[in-house]
């Protein structure tokens, strides 16, 4: 009889990302309304229905493209955070509570920080596939500027993948039900959709809510994603503090999801 | 049994219906959910903020971009008094929507509480009409709250927005009795991947956030057909006083959407719930 040898930690957290694959392709066609849909109506809302009406009247108000071009980018980070902070919530309560799938892996030689890194790298990996589909949608639709859309959707996915991190770290905590993710979803992903420069410049809003914008993920991944794709006055300065600060977050959100994973599963 | 009783008393409408689904005791599912929210405030309190969060957001950003839209009568309005009718009646569908699709689904297939009481003396109706007025209770309160923060920005600007708050109610439901029935028809979690999908569009399409006139012409008929749509030229006349017989159609329209909603609800919910 030959025993396994237990994966190295590489393979180990592979091998948890491996997991959701299985499930995702059998189940893909249920996110796509979610991940794919959803972006692409905003999109067509607002940067072609409210579009027309900025271009006609307030040419230049948003940097001297046309609207549509200059939503995209904001667009695709926007989406990549709703979907990170939708992966990070329910599915991660469920892994601990409804269907036990963490239990069930850290039975095994898996570590419970293998398991918040494969959920994590889980989602980037989708992430970056439905932002790709995205991409390309908003190409056809006339929305890419030039090739720069392309490292806006790196950007997206690091945005997103920050805020998966500290979401998960947070979930990993939730004992009872999705109460407090409601909460999430109404008082943080909402208000940071609307107040980070995503449908229109932050400097339009009063100066109290403009320091809202600065810690909020989504405005530093926006103003990067706008830059890369857009172009305009960027300095050097504001892309070096805009990615420091969002690897930051990555990487705090990611330690204190490993420690968190590793408190609850350890018992 | 005194099914037939209860049906004696029950008035000449309900004998459309199957017998013994109408016990008229719908009051009792309504104190049920009261109580149950009790526990679940801060979800209940937040469904509040959400509108609001736009109107503030979307009402100084996106105003900023374009400045004054031309308002029911074509005399330009600020694009907050523009925008705040429709999230107005775009808030009334959502919480109706949400109310009468996911939680009763959730009730209906996963805790079994409607099974749970029809073992008492309710019928499929009074559950029907309890899970509608509950959600209207809880609508009303969302657009009561609403309306007070559009008077504070100064968006009221007719007495007719008085009757705002029982068009909003009307409106959802309207939502709340179609969604009821076509919950009944939902088979798991993945179909809600179609009311999304239905109320999306709405959202974004049926000129809350711009008026009709950006869509070429066969794009304005499809989105004139949107109950939404109707809505939002219904809320946007009572707030800014322009009030005409057209409204009356408007409001047509929801109150044959409803009754549509109710009778097909009931039926359903007979037909799953007594078997």
């Amino acid at each position: 009889m030959s025993t396994l040898a237990p994966p190295g930690y590489g393979r180990g957290i592979a091998l948890v990302v491996e997991h959701f694959w299985t499930w995702y392709r059998r189940n893909w066609r249920a996110s796509v309304v979610s991940s794919v849909l959803q972006p692409l109506l905003f999109l067509l809302a607002f940067g072609v229905g409210f579009g027309s009406l900025v271009d006609a009247r307030a040419a230049g108000a948003v940097g001297g493209v046309s609207y549509l071009v200059w939503l995209a980018p904001a667009l695709l980070a926007v989406s990549a955070v709703q979907s990170a902070a939708f992966e990070s919530t329910y599915p991660v309560l469920s892994g601990f509570k409804w269907q036990r799938i963490y239990l069930a892996m850290t039975a095994g030689p898996i570590s419970p920080g293998q398991v918040a890194l494969g959920h994590l790298g889980w989602v980037a990996v989708k992430l970056a596939g439905t932002g790709a589909v995205f991409t390309v949608v908003v190409a056809l639709l006339g929305g890419a500027g030039g090739p720069g859309i392309v490292v806006a959707l790196l950007v997206a996915v690091l945005t997103g993948s920050a805020v998966a991190a500290l979401i998960t770290a947070f979930a990993a905590t939730v004992q009872t039900d999705g109460g407090a993710f409601n909460a999430i979803f109404r008082f943080v992903i909402i208000p940071m959709t609307l107040f980070s420069g995503t449908f229109f410049p932050v400097d339009r809003l009063p100066g109290w809510v403009q320091p809202l914008a600065w810690v909020s993920p989504l405005w530093h991944g926006t103003e990067l994603a706008r830059a890369a794709a857009v172009g305009g006055t960027t300095t050097t300065v504001a892309v070096v503090g805009h990615l420091a600060y969002l690897l930051v977050l990555l990487v705090v959100g990611t330690v204190l999801a490993m420690r968190l994973f590793t408190r609850r599963l350890a018992r | 049994m005194s099914r037939a009783g209860v049906r004696r008393e029950a008035p000449a409408i309900w004998r459309l219906l199957p017998a013994g689904s109408y016990a008229g005791r719908s009051s009792a599912l309504l104190l049920r959910s009261a109580t149950a929210s009790k526990r679940a405030w801060l979800a209940f309190a937040s469904g509040f903020f959400e509108p609001v969060f736009y109107l503030v957001a979307m009402g100084q950003g996106l105003g900023s971009l374009v400045g004054a839209l031309p308002g029911p009568d074509g005399t330009p309005i600020s694009y907050a008094a523009f925008i705040a009718p429709g999230l107005l009646a775009a808030s009334a569908m959502n919480g109706a929507v949400f109310d009468s699709t996911f939680n009763v689904f959730f009730k209906l297939r996963y805790v079994r509480l409607y099974d749970a009481m029809l073992a008492t003396p309710l019928g499929p109706v009074d559950v029907a009409l309890g899970e509608i007025g509950w959600a209207l209770v809880r609508g009303g309160l969302y657009a009561l709250g609403f309306l007070a923060v559009m008077a504070g920005f100064g968006l009221l600007t007719s007495p007719w927005a008085l009757l705002a708050l029982p068009a909003a109610l009307i409106v959802a439901c309207a939502f709340a009795a179609v969604g009821m029935a076509a919950t009944s028809y939902m088979r798991s979690w993945q179909d809600f991947d179609l009311v999304t999908l239905v109320i999306l569009p709405m959202f974004l399409f049926s000129t809350t956030f711009y008026p009709l006139s950006v869509y070429p012409r066969w794009l304005q008929i499809v989105v004139e057909v949107l109950p939404l749509y109707h809505a939002v030229e219904l809320m946007r006349g009572l707030t800014t006083g322009v009030v005409g017989p057209g409204l009356l159609g408007h409001l047509a329209y929801f109150l044959v959407m409803g009754a549509v909603g109710v009778v097909l609800a009931a039926r359903r919910l007979d037909a799953l719930l007594l078997r």
